[in-house]
């Protein structure tokens, strides 16, 4: 174990995937001598050389499309979106061929490509550089999304991510990058998709998060639990496929949930988990409405006031877990 | 002076042949209701698709498109999976999930045809990315039409692939119209072929309706590609006979113009040039179109006798 930020352990994840296995390589604009514009990829191109870390044209749908290409002939290319609004201009690419070229195709293709983005506010970037869509990669069957919230998490799910036969979409924390957490550093270190983690143990009222809210959500649960209130924090760190059942058992052995994440409220992946709360047996454990602590539904704005106000705040989470106990 | 060996002016047009007979078939069947869903025919593009397909090596790879049969065929398939699939049978190309618009056959190089205008453009150009990286010697040969040549993605394909000098050949099938309109309202250039200086490649014109033009041309360009030059942009000029899809009334378009383009009719120019060049005899030829009808009669035969999917797999296959 060793300490280190968010961003060392994807770099490191990826170092040691394309250590492990020539058919890996990264794409992107600005992954070489830059090192990605968060410097996510510094020092990889040094290590693999320009034909396994390729600086590409600002062209985010050919770069998609050739990653599906390069995966079904036996590759498996890493491409990094700089920011996740930019997975708009590579949709197709991403959803009618990646994600469905081993179905349509009767199952004689696979696609093991990993896209990484980098998603969410908090930087100052405004309404083209901030969004929070993996809502919307949810929805396409074909494809899995995975949105780390610790080094720990992101280091061992990329791993998997890029060994996955399947096209990832693995959904970065701009505002995690530089957060720093103990990371095991050996080559095995893998978590499967599709497993999550109580983050800490409660008994009072479960708290299902991921991504950027999660130490935001982490630290609530500690004051209160200084307060009396036993929090359990849940995170399914991968969306899709879904760990139903850790969230499921948490809600059983509480009977109170409140969901929170940064994305818009409407049609985002919270309705999808309070969802498989009430159609399952948790349903009858529940003591009160589920709680959905999520962003406004509006434009993430520049002003650093009004940006801050978009996503729910220490102060509204705590007041979410209040109101959910009836307190 | 024939310069193309009786063994592959023979296969070419066994192919150019079948294709014809099974899109005729696959006209009857929708003509009476007896497939569902849409097909995109490309009867008068047979020798554009097959000989371009012919060129290149058995083991190269391709990109298909909504109009992609004869492309398919081309390349080299099984006709009974591929008049399965289009019956929606278990035994088809994609066990009845993909239908005519995704004919694939990803084992032997056939990447697969695509529904969407432009899409197999990035999936071109990452098979040629892997080519390069693992030092293959294969090429690719990605088809598009001349209504995929407005898609943003040709422009990043052809940056890309020249940048990079992919071992891939865009060759674009100009039919004249995108569904119903022509190009001179949609390009303000005469010949898609012309944009190939914008990326610093080259650009070839050939008759699609020429077998033997097709053919030629197409061994040069494969030679040239796959001598690790980067990629070409060729235009093949063609036609389609029949509409866009089934539902098409052809109103944007006089038959006089259909019957202009009916003469230089592919299959027939092939024919006339085996004949008079003495490779094969009107008997043979007879004898290898009958045996292409029967190729389709039989493959017909095999997908009416395949079971249909069993209910169960159609969640099966989502991910690996």
């Amino acid at each position: 174990m060793r300490e280190m930020t968010y961003k060392e352990a994807i770099n490191l994840a990826m170092r040691e995937e394309m250590r492990r296995d020539p058919d890996v390589f990264l794409m992107g604009e600005d992954v070489g001598i830059y090192g990605g514009a968060f410097g996510v990829s510094v020092g990889l191109i040094e290590e693999f050389g320009e034909e396994r870390v390729r600086d590409t044209p600002i062209s985010e749908a050919i770069i998609t499309g050739a990653a599906a290409g390069a995966a079904v002939t036996g590759m498996r290319p890493i491409v990094e979106i700089m920011f996740m609004d930019f997975t708009t201009l590579a949709m197709d690419a991403l959803v009618n061929q990646a994600a469905k070229m081993r179905y349509m195709f009767g199952g004689k293709a696979k696609v093991p490509m990993t896209l990484r983005c980098a998603g969410g506010s908090g930087t100052g970037a405004a309404a083209q550089h901030s969004q929070s869509l993996e809502a919307w990669f949810c929805h396409i069957p074909g494809l899995k999304v995975v949105v780390p919230g610790t080094p720990k998490d992101a280091k061992g799910l990329l791993k998997a991510a890029i060994r996955d036969d399947n096209p990832v979409v693995f959904v970065e924390q701009k505002t995690l990058y530089k957060e720093k957490g103990m990371v095991p550093e050996e080559d095995d270190f893998i978590i499967p998709l599709g497993v999550g983690e109580i983050k800490k143990e409660g008994k009072d009222v479960t708290v299902v998060s991921y991504g950027r809210m999660l130490p935001r959500v982490l630290k609530v649960a500690e004051e209160l639990e200084r307060e009396g209130i036993s929090v359990e924090v849940v995170d399914p760190r991968t969306l899709v496929p879904l760990d139903k059942e850790i969230i499921i058992n948490s809600v059983i052995k509480t009977g109170r949930a409140v969901l929170v994440n940064e994305a818009c409220k409407t049609g985002g992946y919270l309705g999808e988990i309070a969802s498989v709360i009430v159609e399952s047996e948790a349903f009858d454990y529940l003591d009160a409405p589920i709680v959905r602590l999520a962003g406004l539904d509006v434009p993430i704005p520049y002003n650093p006031e009004l940006e801050k106000a978009v996503v729910p705040s220490e102060e509204q989470i705590r007041a979410g877990i209040l109101k959910v106990l009836n307190r | 002076m024939n310069t193309i060996s009786k063994e592959i002016l023979r296969e070419m047009y066994k192919r150019m042949n079948e294709a014809r007979a099974f899109e005729e078939k696959v006209s009857y069947f929708f003509a009476r209701g007896m497939v569902h869903g849409t097909t995109h025919l490309s009867i008068g593009q047979e020798a554009s698709a097959i000989a371009a397909c012919m060129a290149l090596n058995d083991d190269d790879l391709m990109t298909s498109t909504h109009r992609g049969h004869s492309q398919v065929i081309g390349k080299g398939i099984d006709l009974n999976k591929m008049v399965a699939e289009l019956l929606g049978k278990y035994t088809g190309y994609c066990k009845g999930k993909g239908g005519s618009m995704h004919i694939a056959d990803v084992e032997v190089g056939n990447l697969g045809a695509n529904g969407v205008v432009g899409g197999g453009h990035g999936i071109a150009v990452g098979a040629a990315l892997t080519q390069k990286m693992k030092n293959t010697g294969k090429i690719v040969l990605c088809f598009f039409g001349d209504g995929a040549a407005n898609e943003g993605s040709f422009h990043e394909a052809l940056n890309l692939a020249s940048v990079w000098k992919l071992p891939v050949i865009f060759y674009c099938e100009n039919n004249q119209y995108g569904m119903s309109v022509p190009i001179d309202k949609t390009m303000n250039i005469e010949n898609v072929a012309d944009r190939a200086s914008a990326y610093g490649i080259p650009g070839y014109i050939i008759d699609g309706n020429n077998a033997i033009e097709v053919y030629t041309k197409m061994k040069e360009i494969a030679k040239y590609v796959r001598g690790g030059n980067g990629p070409v942009l060729v235009e093949s000029k063609t036609y389609r006979w029949l509409g866009h899809s089934k539902s098409d009334a052809q109103v944007y378009r006089t038959k006089e113009e259909v019957e202009t383009w009916k003469k230089k009719c592919p299959i027939q120019q092939l024919r006339k040039y085996i004949i008079e060049n003495n490779v094969m005899d009107a008997r043979e030829l007879d004898e290898i179109e009958n045996n292409a009808r029967k190729a389709i009669e039989d493959a017909v035969i095999f997908a009416n006798n395949s079971p249909n999917p069993p209910i169960e797999s159609v969640t099966e296959d989502v991910y690996a």
